[in-house]
């Protein structure tokens, strides 16, 4: 987020904004963590999985992460909780839990 | 040098049109601003300005379309009236608050129903809370300097807000008057050749314009809005002051006619007040001391200006063209007289609709104003709200 033109935060006052919320940074939605807005968290069980990534393909966020074609963990920053990579997990990989 | 003409208002719109040569002009064609489209398109089919010039379905896709070019970082243009105006309401609230200036010539024509093509103002005043700024002509030559004055308010930096230049429909947009035309150099070179846009999609940076605004941001974008408008004031009178040195004609946010020792005013927007100053000029000469003042800039209202400019008077009727139904007189009376709480206060302020839908307003109208307001202030007993030639 340091690397942008203009920071918007929360507490941005009105002489500090852009005019009409010009977004001058292009790629800003990752610095908007809709990560809590979520209601329930998927949770990952590692010795069910069998990497297929098919749960990156639905992901509609891009919060499944993914290093050398295997599943390492979720972007809880961004991830809004819709359950739809454990709703298609075929292996019991993936749980869908309340959030505390 | 400057060159006698003699045009319509609308011919003196669409010549400064051509003079200031905008990069777009997207315009649908409605009576009595028809001829102003009209005129600018056989300017464009000749190549005489080379302007893009988008023949839309609606109004609502006129002003899309002009904000669309504005965000863009053109320099736009459109014109319209009445339901046309009507018709961009929706738009015009996006192209404020988006920042996007560009300059809209509204022929004033009163608002459906009964449908009625004449005069009135209840179209732009309808809009007067859109943060649009709005220029008032009392004449075509009025018109056409507001227009290129416009251009450069509206682009300036610190305001960076569209801006409506309003003339009466028929009584100016029709009526030919001779009038002083700017040679086409000075004009450009006025007007600078390219907008000034910060903020422009077609710029250098990638960047998005009108995105999505929830209740933490929202305020605070409006708020700054608000500020571009207060910024507007002294933008006005510095183009105002530079516009004289190349015209030689004086123009503020609005006219004070013979009001020095004047105890009876009237306040009065557009071509009426032609006809209130020849009333005025033939009561001084009977001794009566009255004065008039003409407003040209609504939006901003320059309520501290107006609030001096009545400190001395004893009574003054402030002249709406339009009922805006409130039960309590039209807004011009209601923001006159709200800018003279505190600052001209023990004063007779009085309210009268007239006009409306074309109804002639001839000078025995202003002379029956004038003469209620001095048969108010030697018997102190009057009526707050009139109705002024309308069959009782």
């Amino acid at each position: 987020m340091s690397n942008r033109k203009v920071n918007i935060t929360p507490d941005t006052t009105w002489k500090e904004t852009t005019p009409g919320g010009v977004i001058v940074d292009a790629g800003n939605a990752e610095d908007f963590k809709t990560g809590d807005w979520r209601s329930m968290r998927p949770v990952w069980h590692e010795d069910k999985c069998k990497h297929c990534l098919l749960c990156w393909v639905v992901c509609p966020d891009n919060s499944i992460k993914v290093e050398n074609g295997k599943f390492v963990g979720f972007d809880y920053d961004h991830c809004k909780g819709c359950g739809v990579c454990t709703k298609q997990c075929k292996f019991g990989a993936l749980d869908f839990v309340p959030e505390e | 040098m400057a060159k006698r003409v003699s045009l319509s208002g609308n011919e003196a719109v669409a010549f400064g049109m051509k003079q200031i040569n905008p990069d777009v002009v997207a315009a649908f064609p409605i009576t009595p601003s028809t001829e102003v489209p009209q005129y600018f398109s056989q300017f464009v089919a000749n190549g005489q300005v080379d302007t893009e010039f988008v023949p839309v379905e609606s109004e609502h896709s006129a002003m899309s379309a002009c904000l669309g070019a504005a965000a863009a970082g053109g320099r736009v243009m459109t014109a319209t009236a009445s339901a046309g105006l009507a018709l961009m309401w929706e738009m015009l609230y996006v192209g404020a608050s988006m920042r996007t200036p560009l300059v809209l010539a509204v022929t004033n024509r009163a608002l459906s129903g009964p449908i009625n093509i004449h005069n009135d103002h209840s179209d732009t005043m309808g809009a007067r809370d859109s943060g649009w700024i709005q220029l008032y002509s009392e004449s075509a030559q009025e018109a056409y300097d507001n227009l290129i004055q416009a251009v450069r308010i509206g682009e300036h930096k610190d305001v960076q807000l569209p801006v409506m230049v309003c003339y009466d429909g028929f009584i100016t947009s029709h009526a030919v008057e001779n009038l002083e035309m700017l040679e086409d150099a000075d004009v450009k070179n006025f007007v600078g050749e390219n907008r000034i846009a910060p903020y422009a999609l077609l710029g250098k940076e990638p960047m998005s314009m009108g995105p999505l605004d929830l209740p933490n941001h929202y305020f605070e974008h409006k708020r700054l809005q608000a500020e571009a408008m207060k910024n507007a004031k002294n933008v006005i009178l510095e183009v105002a002051a530079e516009y004289e040195k190349l015209s030689g004609r004086k123009y503020s946010f609005f006219e004070e006619y013979k009001m020095e020792d004047a105890e009876a005013a009237i306040v009065v927007i557009n071509s009426t007040a032609g006809t209130a100053k020849y009333v005025v000029d033939n009561l001084r000469a009977q001794g009566k001391k009255v004065g008039l003042i003409k407003i040209r800039v609504f939006r901003p209202f320059p309520a501290e200006e107006i609030a001096k400019a009545l400190k001395n008077v004893k009574a003054v009727a402030i002249m709406d063209k339009l009922d805006g139904f409130s039960a309590s007189g039209g807004p011009l009376f209601n923001e006159v007289r709200s800018a003279m709480y505190g600052v001209a206060d023990g004063k007779i302020v009085t309210s009268y609709i007239y006009g409306l839908g074309g109804r002639d307003v001839t000078s025995v109208n202003i002379e029956k104003v004038y003469s209620d307001l001095f048969s108010a202030i030697e018997t102190g007993k009057y009526e707050v709200y009139n109705y002024l030639g309308v069959r009782e």
